[in-house]
């Protein structure tokens, strides 16, 4: 997907215009974020896309990382000197640092027993920050400032945009790091361990050295979003380290795609959406994310990346007039499914909380019964026209994709 | 389709984010309103509407009225940060926060940089919760206020009803294992000592924050401590399920806490916490004066519940905020900041001073213990109608306050 | 000598409720090798349907028609959902449980709040059973104990004894052979992951009027019955057993003994204890205890 100077200038011509297009201090906050956890995220697909390691405390690495960052910029602003621009890779450093020497201990195995061990090391450093709050913080965490030291070309870092092109300037940069690394042996040797660990040891490669060496270069990379986010919001506390934590970069990577290099950069943004702008829209949205989460596992794999790709093919296949008819029958009862299973979500909600729903102007009561009876035969009946909708375009869509598995 | 859909959502957001602030107060309101805490959050929230209703309805404030704007940070400091810059945004100069000292912490910091490099569109924290004694102490901030009584005032409460009674012979602390629970610690041992050098303090024992199911382990510590009284700053489950299997193992103590009355805490404590459980609280349901009455039937009628004793303290913050915008003449927060310092309001307990030196609100504090309601309790505790809490002692303001080592910038 | 038998008396309690929290997982785990996160969810929704039932018709009827109710649920999410994800891998597997754990918790937050629910001890079962030295022992634990065991005992003898047991024996470490015999395989591990579940809401009937039902309760102990069963080993119901006792008294001591380490004193240790364990496990011997296969 990411290959040729097309597509690298296209990316870099986007992360440069983003700000002169959205200039709100609340988009920027946007975008910082969602740079940082696509960083997080692309780390953690070299674990779990590339090497095929599932791991349930990857936010250990993150977290440390953010942690040495600040403190860093606080003993920079006691005057030990180091630019507020390369601090990250402090983080990135103490990333690399634990990394390699968690990475020794949890790699003598793969597959779930990795994933359990990473889970009890996850939960046994969340649980050393709070009881050790000199280093971490405790609670309230360790705050620092990053206006601190001589000011770079006038660069003070004080306005958030001065921040979003720090963190678009290292987002570009891990991406082509992280990329490249695809493409060396070693980024290879990760895909034939994922793939089939017994052959890879026929052809003599040590299992355990490459994933020993990927949860490494994975933790500097994660630490280097973990100083980032120090650097962004300047303040560091327990909640870096948490289960949480590791489970946001999870979905987020999944649901962008584990099997395409840019998929956790598409679930990175799409997951930092989720939580802040569905969140201010509704109360609900734990619920919808969850949902979103199941209907990835069990209907698209691959992710958003997977949609993407799908939909690159049959461009190229040049397909997308024939598999037409199937979205133009989908499309009313999949809109309106949606629309109505909203706003049944949204009168639960309403009705545990006694309020009102105001929807485009309308207002309706959860607690009327005929509210609640008009939305679930909606809902069902959408239901039902998609089903009969699908039957009926099944057969186009089965064809299409016969016709793309040729193509290829 | 998700990308589609997510550059409509923040196409749309921006644009909202464009229009010119309407000519009104506006507070945000940032604390978690889903997930675990959601619920105190949502108490939080329908007392700062009330209270805001109740302004509008006595005509707003210098012609404007109150606007709150709720907004879930999910209990996240980092969350909390964004939705301050979202705040911000859109005009919103005023922002209220309670529950967790981490998050506020972290607003403090960031309102106070955010001030200094934009001094002309200062903002103002009100800090109705977050008990952390530091805020108007060592990181004490001028756009910082405070309308609960921080951890080591509510120490000195517990212990001078302590000092009173003869019963007590040994003493337990059981804390959470995190900044708050060795705080009050550190303070109980200090005060203790100081106030009733012959009490002796048979045990100290920090538990991990939410974790520990079982508490049966603790309790037969503490009874083979011989402690007749137990101080505790649990909160929530904590409290809850340590105070069950006091009452399992048949340990008869006396629990001195600071969030009995907390969401859900009465409910699950039930039975077992009747004639054993005291708290500390600047809220007396059971002894608020005639003039409160129809309010609090009023909220009752609205909400469905009683008055959420941990919440009094928006209600106490936007009388401030209203009576300082009006001496003022203005609702600048810079000139309203100034004119809150110092002042001094008629609450329904006595009066509250807003203390000049630490933006820490000085005001009376209860000792109360839980028992059954029924006879002159009539106002029930949180959640149950079988129980609540029974006033013992009333502290007024001065007797209440501590000294501060706050030294405060102003602008 | 107090303090040492009120905490054996704790830990063991303790260690077999953790037992009765793990039996159920153990048995999904070894049967589909797929770690069901949404285990303590469904525990979760046995103490919220316990709750229901025990307050419209009493306790003992919803000691089997709740776990009777989330059973029918688990296996509808087995047919339903976590078959399909199968078909994905293991890895999908784990992230539709994940998915599924998120999305019961807001349903009860939905249907039920986000505050605890007064779900009390039946009046039957309150009270001490006997007193040791000057702690009482409540009759509830012991009930609880009791149960616990009972489990034990019908989980081995309908394992090792019956039909059905044997075939799903041997559908854990020959399933092709035993689809080839010609079981219904598919319908074996659906029923298992019912059955699972089934346990895990007969545990939350017993557990949710001791400890606090709120919907916070999945995500308290959630993490724990993990460390119970990968200690215990893959496909051991009696690993398990013996590994529940063993953190539940290991546990439990650590927070009596007054012993520090470097300041740091054991009892605030205690409950990082579990984790600290499974790592130990998962690197020295990852099979468990005494597990019959790695994953």
């Amino acid at each position: 997907m990411k290959g040729g100077a097309w597509t690298w200038g296209a990316y870099a011509a986007l992360l440069l215009a983003l700000p002169l297009v959205f200039r709100s201090g609340f988009a920027m906050s946007l975008f910082c974020q969602a740079g940082i956890v696509a960083i997080f995220a692309l780390s953690y697909n070299m674990l779990l896309g590339q090497t095929g390691l599932l791991s349930f405390g990857h936010a250990v690495y993150y977290g440390l990382g953010a942690l040495f960052t600040i403190h860093a910029l606080n003993l920079a602003a006691a005057g030990w000197h180091l630019p507020v621009t390369l601090m990250p890779l402090v983080g990135a450093a103490s990333g690399l640092a634990f990394g390699i020497v968690l990475g020794y201990v949890t790699t003598r195995r793969a597959g779930t027993t990795f994933a359990m061990i990473s889970l009890g090391v996850g939960e046994m450093v969340a649980a050393c920050s709070l009881m050790f709050p000199g280093f971490f913080g405790g609670e309230a965490g360790i705050s620092g400032n990053r206006s601190t030291g001589e000011p770079f070309l006038g660069i003070t870092y004080g306005p958030q945009i001065q921040m979003y092109y720090l963190v678009a300037a290292w987002l570009l940069l891990s991406t082509a790091a992280m990329y490249a690394l695809t493409r060396t042996p070693l980024g290879r040797m990760a895909n034939a361990v994922r793939d089939n660990p017994q052959r890879a040891q026929f052809v003599g490669y040590d299992p355990q050295w490459v994933r020993f060496m990927m949860v490494a270069l994975s933790g500097f990379f994660a630490g280097l979003a973990g100083g980032l986010a120090a650097l962004n919001y300047e303040i560091v506390s327990a909640e870096s380290l948490s289960a949480y934590t590791s489970g946001l970069v999870l979905l987020a990577t999944y649901l962008g795609g584990i099997r395409s290099f840019a998929g956790p950069i598409l679930g990175a943004v799409a997951v930092t959406l989720m939580q802040t702008v569905l969140a201010s829209f509704t109360t609900a949205w734990p619920f919808y994310f969850g949902l979103v989460f199941l209907a990835t596992v069990l209907f698209v794999p691959g992710g958003i990346a997977g949609v993407v790709h799908l939909h690159k093919r049959l461009w190229e296949a040049r397909l997308l007039r024939r598999a037409a008819p199937v979205y133009a029958r989908m499309a009313l009862p999949v809109v309106v499914a949606f629309a109505s299973g909203v706003v049944l979500v949204e009168m639960a909600y309403r009705a545990s909380a006694g309020a009102p729903l105001k929807l485009a102007g309308w207002q309706l009561d959860a607690r009327s019964s005929a509210t609640w009876i008009a939305a679930v035969a909606s809902f069902a009946v959408a239901c039902l026209a998609c089903r009969w909708a699908w039957r009926a375009a099944q057969p186009r869509w089965t064809e299409v994709s016969a016709l793309i598995g040729e193509a290829r | 389709m998700n990308r589609l859909a997510a550059a409509v959502l923040v196409l749309s957001v921006t644009a909202i984010a464009a229009f010119p602030a309407a000519a009104q107060v506006r507070i945000a309101y940032i604390d978690p309103l889903s997930g675990a805490m959601g619920a105190t959050g949502e108490h939080g929230l329908n007392e700062l509407q009330f209270a805001a209703e109740q302004a509008n309805a006595k005509g707003g404030v210098l012609g404007q009225k109150i606007e709150i704007v709720p907004m879930d940070n999910k209990l996240s400091a980092q969350e909390s940060l964004i939705l301050l810059k979202s705040a911000i945004d859109q005009g919103i100069r005023y922002i209220s926060q309670g529950n967790g000292s981490s998050v506020a912490g972290a607003l403090i910091d960031a309102i106070n940089k955010h001030n200094e490099r934009n001094p002309d569109q200062s903002v103002v924290f009100l800090n109705y919760a977050a008990v952390d004694p530091d805020f108007t102490n060592d990181k004490c901030s001028f756009w910082h206020f405070r309308f609960d009584a921080n951890s080591d005032m509510k120490m000195e409460a517990l212990t001078s009803h302590m000092q009173g009674d003869k019963g007590i012979k040994k003493v337990y602390l059981l804390n959470q294992d995190y900044s708050f629970g060795h705080q009050v610690a550190k303070a109980a041992r200090a005060m203790l000592t100081a106030k009733r050098p012959d009490v002796q303090i048979v045990g100290e024992e920090l538990h991990p924050l939410a974790k520990v199911k079982d508490f049966s382990p603790y309790v037969a510590k503490i009874q083979a401590s011989g402690a007749d009284s137990v101080i505790t700053g649990n909160w929530g489950n904590d409290l809850a399920l340590l105070v069950k299997a006091a009452r399992d193992a048949n340990l008869h103590v006396n629990f001195y806490t600071y969030y009995a009355g907390t969401v859900g805490v009465p409910q699950a404590m039930g039975e077992a916490g009747v004639d054993h459980v005291k708290v500390v609280s600047y809220w007396n349901a059971n002894g608020t004066p005639a003039s409160m009455q129809p309010l609090i039937e009023a909220y009752k009628k609205k909400h469905g519940a009683m008055s959420d004793p941990y919440s009094q303290a928006l209600r106490s913050a936007v009388e401030f905020l209203v009576a300082g915008m009006k001496k003022a003449n203005s609702t600048d927060p810079a000139k309203v900041a100034k004119a809150m310092e110092g002042m001094t309001i008629e609450g329904p307990f006595g009066p509250m001073t807003m203390r000049a030196e630490d933006h820490q609100l000085i005001q009376p504090l209860f000792i109360g213990t839980f028992v059954k309601a029924g006879g002159k309790l009539k106002r029930p505790a949180e959640g149950t109608t079988d129980f609540a809490f029974r006033e013992e002692q009333k502290l007024d303001g001065p007797a209440t306050a501590r000294p501060t080592t706050c030294k405060m910038r102003r602008p | 000598m107090e303090l040492a038998l009120a905490s054996l008396l704790n830990g063991v309690t303790y260690g077999l409720l953790l037992f009765m929290l793990s039996s159920g997982l153990t048995l999904i785990f070894s049967m589909m090798g797929v770690l069901n996160f949404a285990h303590a969810s469904f525990y979760m929704l046995g103490a919220y349907f316990g709750y229901v039932i025990s307050t419209r018709v009493g306790f003992y009827p919803a000691l089997i028609l709740a776990p009777l109710a989330v059973g029918a649920i688990g296996a509808a999410v087995e047919r339903f959902g976590l078959r399909r994800a199968h078909a994905s891998g293991h890895v999908s597997e784990l992230l539709f449980t994940f998915g599924l754990a998120i999305v019961i918790e807001e349903v009860v937050h939905v249907i039920w709040g986000k505050t605890p629910v007064p779900y009390r001890v039946p009046a039957s079962l309150d009270g001490p059973l006997f007193t040791l030295y000057s702690s009482t022992f409540p009759t509830y634990k012991a009930f609880m104990m009791g149960i616990s065991v009972a489990m034990l005992g019908a989980l081995y003898a309908g394992l090792t004894r019956t039909r059905v047991g044997l075939v799903i024996r041997a559908a854990l470490s020959r399933p092709d052979m035993a689809e080839a015999l010609g079981h219904n395989v598919p319908r074996v591990f659906m029923l298992v992951f019912g059955g699972g579940t089934a346990l895990a809401a007969l545990a939350g009937v017993i557990g949710g009027n001791a400890f606090i039902t709120e919907p916070g309760m999945a995500a308290a102990l959630g993490p724990i019955v993990f460390v119970v069963v990968v200690v215990g080993g893959l496909g051991s119901l009696t690993g398990a057993f013996i590994a529940s006792l063993a953190i539940g008294i290991i546990q439990t001591f650590a927070v009596s003994l007054d012993y520090s380490i470097q300041g740091m004193s054991l009892s605030r240790v205690a409950p990082v204890l579990p984790y600290l364990i499974m790592v130990a496990m998962l690197i020295a011997r990852p099979r468990g205890l005494m597990g019959t296969r790695e994953s």
